[in-house]
């Protein structure tokens, strides 16, 4: 099974936590994006198979809100941070 | 069963994608339109993807008329599909049912139902007693957690043999004229001035002005060669097999609620799948924690079932769109078309894709069933809804 380290709490079972899908940042200046631009930032995602960044929620544990690094294929996650520390490595 | 041909260097259509879809498309490419100049290729041999690891339940049962229409269409193909290609698709429409376990899933049953019926196909909403008639083993009483209220009743939808179609649409593609090349793997698209100029490949540069992306979980890897996004995560999807035992489930039985579809196959294994996992991955690793959900849901529905034993587990990879509708059609790459974001609703409807996609390539007009599922649905907020009855209900 997935093992992710929750930032507060350490590791845990992948099934204590809420996938939140890859990191998806609010374009700057939304209200001035085109009709087009922003139907893109809705739905359009990469995808790919490799190294994403992600976030998830520790529903069973801290309720906390973090992100992770992780390869979609190995399911190997290389770190976990949360997002108001961004440089940290825990 | 087809031939091993040298692969040339130019196409005039180049289909990625050696599963049902890609094959039923080159199938109607020769047959509809004429054209054989067509190579379909895969990365591992055919039927090696989504096409063999679903739980070959066919059915045209969904939510939205746009959908109800285009999968009963399918339902019509594969009624055919065993004289047309010559092959025993072993294709038994026993009847499905999807059960309902509280006042709301008994309303979206109800509402599913009048769509079906308005578009001519054969649903109804059914009662516990004559569930009961259908599927004796089923526990109706009001023990369980989420006892059923209950069901959605399809009788045209079945299950048929997966691999029989692959190989069945693969023999008649070749018989044809089509050529298909297993183990050539695509690694890159040419793109000129907007326009697909071929497919590059694990054995070389293979050009063509029309391809056709037909790959279930890579299909945005695939679309990002030719430079083009698409709004879909890959998700795996896991199932399971039982040890046979004697003939006692006669129908599909599927629990949107408890995230549990099982049909009882020829050899009588009980064959059983999910819905997909809670995180994005290409995996197609099986996980404990499937075995332990799946096994208490399927003993809610049916308790005699506590000494059966799983004999294997396997995932295929679903590609999942906002909206639970595919995306096909045309892209902003002319000459390059997709056939993509089929999450977990995708085999079933491999021989109206085949037969739509088919008259796109070759007319360049997109036939009206499928123009709903158009990629630009997105930016123009078009979507088709399709979550209720095609998310879990298999």
């Amino acid at each position: 099974m997935l093992i992710l380290d929750c930032p507060n709490c350490g590791k845990r079972n992948a099934s204590e936590f809420r996938y939140g899908g890859e990191v998806h940042p609010r374009p700057p200046a939304a209200q001035q994006l085109s009709e087009a631009e922003w139907a893109h930032y809705l739905y359009m995602r990469p995808n790919q198979q490799g190294v994403q960044s992600e976030w998830w929620y520790h529903r069973a544990g801290c309720g906390l809100w973090f992100l992770a690094e992780r390869h979609t294929y190995t399911g190997q996650v290389t770190r976990t941070w949360l997002p108001e520390n961004p440089k940290s490595d825990d | 069963m087809w031939r091993k041909v040298p692969l040339r260097d130019e196409y005039e259509v180049v289909i990625i994608g050696g599963g049902a879809h890609g094959l039923a498309c080159a199938y109607y490419l020769a047959k509809d339109h004429g054209i054989t100049d067509v190579a379909v290729l895969d990365k591992s041999y055919i039927g090696s993807g989504g096409s063999g690891r679903n739980t070959a339940i066919v059915r045209s049962n969904y939510l939205t008329p746009e959908g109800v229409r285009f999968y009963d269409e399918s339902v019509k193909l594969y009624e055919q599909m065993a004289c047309e290609l010559d092959f025993n698709v072993m294709f038994s429409q026993r009847g499905h049912l999807t059960l309902a376990h509280s006042d709301a899933s008994v309303r979206t049953m109800r509402r599913r139902a009048e769509v079906n019926k308005l578009q001519g196909v054969n649903s109804r909403l059914i009662w516990p007693d004559e569930i009961a008639r259908l599927c004796p083993h089923l526990d109706l009483s009001d023990h369980p957690r989420h006892p059923i209220q209950a069901a959605l009743y399809h009788p045209p939808g079945g299950i048929i043999r997966h691999d029989a179609v692959v190989w069945g649409y693969a023999r008649e593609a070749d018989r044809r004229g089509v050529e298909i090349h297993q183990e050539t793997e695509v690694t890159g698209l040419r793109v000129d001035d907007g326009r697909i100029q071929g497919a590059e490949t694990s054995r070389g540069l293979v050009k063509a002005g029309k391809v056709l992306n037909a790959t279930a979980g890579w299909g945005s890897t695939i679309a990002g060669m030719a430079g083009i996004e698409l709004p879909m995560t890959t998700f795996p999807l896991q199932a399971c097999v039982t040890e046979p035992l004697k003939p006692f489930l006669n129908t599909v039985v599927v629990s949107g609620s408890l995230h549990v579809y099982v049909s009882q196959s020829d050899r009588g294994e009980l064959v059983t799948g999910a819905s997909v996992d809670p995180f994005a991955s290409y995996s197609l690793a099986g996980s404990l924690s499937f075995l332990e959900e799946i096994s208490g849901h399927l003993l809610e529905l049916f308790p005699c079932l506590s000494q059966v034993r799983i004999l294997r587990q396997w995932a295929g990879l679903c590609e999942m769109p906002p909206d639970f509708s595919p995306i096909m059609g045309i892209t902003p790459v002319e000459g390059f078309f997709i056939d993509t974001g089929w999450g977990t609703y995708g085999f079933k409807a491999s021989p109206i894709c085949g037969k739509t996609l088919a008259a796109l390539i070759a007319t360049g007009r997109t036939p009206d069933l499928i123009a709903p599922f158009r990629l630009s649905r997105f930016a123009e907020n078009q979507l088709v809804g399709e979550k209720g009855a095609a998310s879990v209900g298999h």
